[in-house]
């Protein structure tokens, strides 16, 4: 008897001393500064390949890197990017005009992935509501930005390319043409 | 004497408006500082956004309670599923013109208690009408036609029964140390020690019991978000399910109310005025309530009915036995 009492006594403050330790518990965190981001006002830094908005980037030359060549559109499983390509002043491709529907967008990251000139990047940017859903809609003027983005020294004419400005053999790591006739044997 | 009447019936009204004002506003503002407390509680802010630190929020919960449809589903008892939510809310505001709010005053020659009803049976009223507020929850639940109200309501209907002899049996004691019923007469009775010191057990089963009364955690399960959706309330929206909400809180001041009446010794205490007190104890009780469902799980239900039945019970009658033979011993 006189044990069994002695258990109860044992599961009575075994108890009370585990009620006890979740109240202390909570009351620490009573004085623990709150992890919570206060949204609107601080903004955490993102990734800088955190896929948000797209944009058409530039070279270091100022020229614009997009040559229209439908490889972006044909990756994107959503179908919401569409262009027009012509031929520039200088003898370049380039988009004519250049579509993107940011309200069927789902940020995968392929039309980037697909594009040969590093033109087309996705932005840490996530955060662009419209109040209405045709604003979702960018058109080419909207997409370019006046930077190269996460490639600001690449210039893709610099590597290849033989349009206007940009002869064979002027490139990085290209050699002169070889005259065929001159190593017949 | 016409006069006279309507003096007193002037004051009363007087002080009916303001204790329903003052619970009111504490239920409204109880609400805010629970979410503030349980957000600090589990490190993040609670809400802090509609004026300064939140303050107005209860005001727009309110607004957006007030604007929302009042839905009623299809195979609703109409007329108990629209008087639910108001006998709860209803029970919890009437307890409060029994609570006591100081010693009675003097004006003008008149002598003027600080309590809206001096009655000889004010405990057992009280008890009553905490008891009368379930049928609010069972009944709203019941005609919801809804198989979780249902089961929330079952719930709530056999905690009630669980629980009220507890809570009946812990009070026990305290009348038999204050020798009246009378609220007055018990807060008065304790102008030396609280009766929380003399009666230290009392004082713990009678807030088990009124945890399991109020229905928050760790005895919510009537509620039970995680097993019934919303319990009793699944099928209730706007402004009827901010009552059972009001109903709820302003049951939390109650209960600090309560206990500030029969165990802190009520208005009683040194240097600051009686009613700062009074409201140093009643708002102790919610802060608790709230620090208790920042930390305790649920319990499973036939742990609740057990602990009610097995061991609060056995040990309020004890608890009767041990005060009356300490009662004998010092006569």
């Amino acid at each position: 008897m006189a044990d069994e009492k002695h258990s109860l006594l044992g599961a009575v403050i075994e108890g009370a001393a585990g009620l006890a330790g979740s109240y202390a518990a909570t009351l620490t965190h009573l004085f623990r500064k709150p992890v919570t981001e206060q949204y609107p006002e601080y903004k955490r830094p993102m990734p800088a390949r955190t896929r948000g908005r797209i944009i058409l980037t530039r070279s270091p030359d100022g020229n614009e890197r997009c040559v229209a060549c439908y490889l972006c559109s044909g990756a994107c499983p959503v179908n919401c990017i569409s262009m027009q390509s012509e031929e520039g002043e200088n003898g370049r491709r380039q988009a004519a005009w250049f579509r993107i529907n940011f309200a069927r967008c789902i940020y995968c990251g392929l039309c980037e992935e697909a594009c040969p000139t590093l033109a087309l990047q996705l932005t840490p940017e996530f955060a662009f509501c419209k109040d209405d859903i045709a604003d979702f809609v960018y058109e080419k003027e909207q997409l370019l930005v006046d930077h190269g983005g996460k490639h600001p020294d690449y210039d893709f004419y610099a590597h290849a390319g033989i349009a206007a400005g940009t002869p064979k053999g002027s490139h990085i790591d290209e050699d002169e043409p070889v005259d065929v006739k001159s190593i017949m044997p | 004497m016409t006069a006279e009447l309507l003096i007193g019936v002037g004051v009363m009204l007087v002080k009916m408006a303001v204790a329903l004002a003052v619970a009111l506003g504490l239920a409204a503002y109880m609400i805010l500082l629970e979410r503030k407390l349980l957000g600090r509680f589990q490190v993040r802010y609670g809400p802090n956004r509609v004026g300064y630190f939140g303050l107005l929020q209860p005001l727009a919960d309110g607004l957006k309670m007030l604007l929302k449809e009042d839905i009623i589903p299809d195979g609703v008892d109409r007329r108990i599923f629209l008087v639910a939510p108001a006998v709860v809310a209803g029970m919890a505001l009437f307890a409060f013109m029994l609570v006591p709010f100081g010693e009675t005053l003097t004006i003008l020659g008149h002598a003027v208690p600080q309590v809206i009803v001096r009655t000889n049976v004010g405990l057992l009223l009280v008890l009553a009408l905490s008891s009368l507020a379930v049928y609010g929850l069972a009944l709203g639940a019941w005609t919801s036609d809804n198989k979780y109200s249902l089961l929330g309501g079952i719930r709530g209907a056999a905690q009630m029964i669980s629980y009220e002899l507890a809570l009946g049996l812990s009070l026990v004691p305290v009348v038999m140390r204050a020798r009246s019923l009378d609220l007055s007469d018990i807060v008065a009775a304790q102008s030396g020690l609280p009766f929380a010191v003399t009666e230290p057990f009392a004082f713990l089963l009678f807030i088990i019991a009124a945890l399991a009364e109020t229905k928050r955690i760790p005895f919510d399960l009537p509620e039970a978000e995680n097993e019934l959706q919303a319990g009793f309330h699944t099928e209730y929206s706007g402004m009827r399910f901010a009552l059972f909400f009001v109903g709820e809180y302003v049951n939390m001041v109650l209960l600090g109310a309560l206990i500030a009446v029969f165990f802190l010794g009520g208005w009683h205490g040194p240097i600051l005025p009686p009613i700062v007190w009074l409201g140093i104890k009643v708002l102790a009780v919610p802060v608790f309530l709230i620090w208790t469902r920042a930390s305790l799980p649920r319990l499973r239900y036939d742990q609740l009915m057990a602990l009610g039945w097995k061991v609060l019970v056995p040990l309020a009658l004890l608890n009767v036995l041990l005060t009356g033979a300490i009662l004998v011993a010092a006569a």
